[in-house]
């Protein structure tokens, strides 16, 4: 049944769809800067695909956008901790690209990205030859540095991640269904910072929460190369606490080799074999980033200008999400990169039009984690931009974590998933 | 190459101390801004420089990963387009000092200025 609301609903996505329409066909009708330029998008996740829907939607059509990216569809890592655990699927974490394309007019190019010339502004891909941007989004995402954990590299089947959700996500899921009861499974989580701070400690929940119901007699080692849990540590130390005699947290893991045939993890002073082994490497930004020559802190993360997003001293590419060397307390989290995406875009659409970058960029964030298959915590926090810092930084006395554990945030959970991918997607 | 301290402690600890010095100083900032203003010490064209012609709508972006594009939620959380703005200024002033208990939007509300949310609540009032 449609309603009056629906209805208007859908006459005013009809109206958008031809305005956008009439963007794209009117360049000769109407002349202006916008009309003339084109933003190249790298990378489809949460940044990349706010980005390109943000670009096409706060333009009026005016700024031809082109999406590069390698997955058909988009999935998840948020929410990817519940596949592993077996409360999801894949299905439940995978989103099209279609709305782009057909609702927003972005031009959508799947295929790999394989060299950026910052100077003659162009981007090389694998299969669609090369295209010229006036401004470029890139949004990375990570790359793992696997080199730093002898016998890592090359065994990711053997060792996944499922830091990157997709394939990885299905192999941890599978080795875990396919573990006898009795069997080991160990978690090693990097030195800090590193991708979805509650992600790892989450994951040990769910894993532990399946485990208990398939496969009692079996074990979660949580091997931490740092020395205490990383976000929301007390909740998190009480949920470990409600796992007792399966899950075993220890700090200060770090890990020095793997060996893929025998899944025994080296650290400083002991060997732990296990069953199904699951190591996060220590990761940087995407390597597109790094071989863009873009600026680089430690060695990792991209320095960029906070007004902008702009890669320091490379005006015109802007980089988005966790490739990005983090403003105080600023986690690398799909929901910031989706706030980063929204600063950047503004900031592309004023520099196209002449106008100086919003000078008080503000962005927040929220993360809910599981820590069984019904309860929920959760962290937020507000950055607002210090201009003598010349970066956001976190308001105090705001944001914070839940009071305890809770069901009422599974739902509000499932409600940012649904509302933040139609926000990137829909 | 530039090397920085990377920091290593998330969120907990920020929950406990009292509103930062920069949100104040930009409180202050902007009732100074608003004083000179009424007394028209400043034009339009200096207050027009200061802030952007977009910074409501910017503002407001800030809320729609949760809250829906421009206010249209999907369900499970709030939709804030067409919401009378004294309405929706009332529940956040009410979020701010405790009176309105939540799981989330009183650590949220407190990041933003009284103007800020002021900018927000007109702009997502004027949506359709």
């Amino acid at each position: 049944m449609i309603n009056r609301r629906d209805f208007l609903k859908t006459s005013a996505l009809a109206a958008a769809a031809s305005t956008t329409l009439a963007g794209l066909a009117g360049c000769a009708s109407t002349p202006s800067a916008r009309s003339r330029a084109h933003v190249v998008v790298v990378g489809g996740g949460y940044g990349g695909a706010t980005a390109a829907k943000y670009l096409r939607m706060w333009s009026e059509g005016t700024v031809d956008v082109t999406l590069i990216e390698r997955n058909p569809s988009f999935v998840s890592c948020p929410v990817s901790n519940l596949v592993i655990g077996g409360l999801k699927e894949m299905a439940d974490i995978t989103v099209s690209y279609d709305n782009l394309k057909s609702k927003w007019g972005v031009r959508l190019i799947t295929d790999e990205v394989t060299a950026v010339d910052t100077a003659k502004r162009s981007v090389s891909t694998a299969n669609n030859g090369t295209l010229s941007y006036d401004r470029l989004v890139l949004s990375p995402g990570i790359d793992f540095m696997t080199d730093a954990i002898a016998g890592l590299t090359g065994n990711e089947e053997r060792i996944p991640h499922a830091w990157k959700a997709g394939a990885q996500t299905v192999l941890l899921r599978k080795q875990l269904e396919d573990m006898a009861d009795g069997g080991v499974y160990a978690l090693h989580i990097p030195r800090a910072p590193f991708r979805c701070p509650p992600g790892p400690y989450e994951r040990a929940c769910l894993v532990a929460n399946y485990l208990r119901q398939a496969k009692p007699r079996s074990k979660v080692l949580v091997l931490d190369a740092n020395g205490e849990i990383q976000s929301k540590k007390a909740l998190f130390a009480k949920a470990f606490e409600g796992y007792k005699g399966l899950l075993e947290y220890v700090p200060n893991s770090e890990l020095r080799s793997v060996n893929a045939s025998t899944l025994t993890a080296e650290l400083d002073f002991e060997k732990v074999r296990a069953n199904v082994l699951n190591v996060i490497p220590p990761m940087r930004a995407g390597n597109i980033a790094v071989h863009a020559g873009l600026p680089l802190i430690n060695e990792r993360w991209v320095d960029v200008d906070w007004l902008t997003l702009e890669a320091k001293g490379v005006p015109g590419v802007h980089v988005l999400g966790d490739a990005l060397f983090p403003a105080p307390v600023m986690p690398k989290s799909g929901h910031m990169a989706n706030q980063h995406a929204k600063v950047a875009v503004a900031a592309i659409l004023n520099l196209i039009d002449g106008i100086a970058p919003n000078p008080a960029p503000v962005v927040m964030n929220t993360c809910y984690s599981f820590v069984d298959s019904k309860n929920v915590i959760h962290v937020a926090s507000v950055h607002q931009y210090d201009a003598e810092k010349k970066q956001p930084m976190p308001v105090q006395g705001a944001g914070g974590v839940s009071m305890a554990a809770n069901e009422l945030e599974a739902k509000t959970a499932a409600a940012w998933a649904k509302n933040i991918w139609a926000d990137m997607l829909a | 190459m530039r090397r920085l301290p990377e920091i290593t402690l998330w969120l907990p600890l920020l929950a406990t101390t009292k509103l930062h010095d920069i949100q104040e100083r930009r409180d202050i900032d902007v009732n100074l801004k608003h004083a000179l203003a009424m007394l028209g010490l400043i034009g339009l064209s200096a207050s027009a420089q200061a802030q952007d012609p977009n910074l409501a709508r910017n503002l407001a972006a800030t809320c729609a990963n949760c809250h829906g594009t421009n206010g249209h939620s999907l369900g499970g959380m709030e939709s804030l387009a067409g919401e009378a703005k004294d309405k929706l200024m009332q529940k956040l002033m009410d979020y701010k000092s405790g009176e309105k208990p939540a799981t989330i939007m009183h650590q949220i509300v407190k990041g933003y200025s009284d103007t800020q949310l002021e900018l927000i609540t007109a702009w997502y009032a004027a949506q359709k």
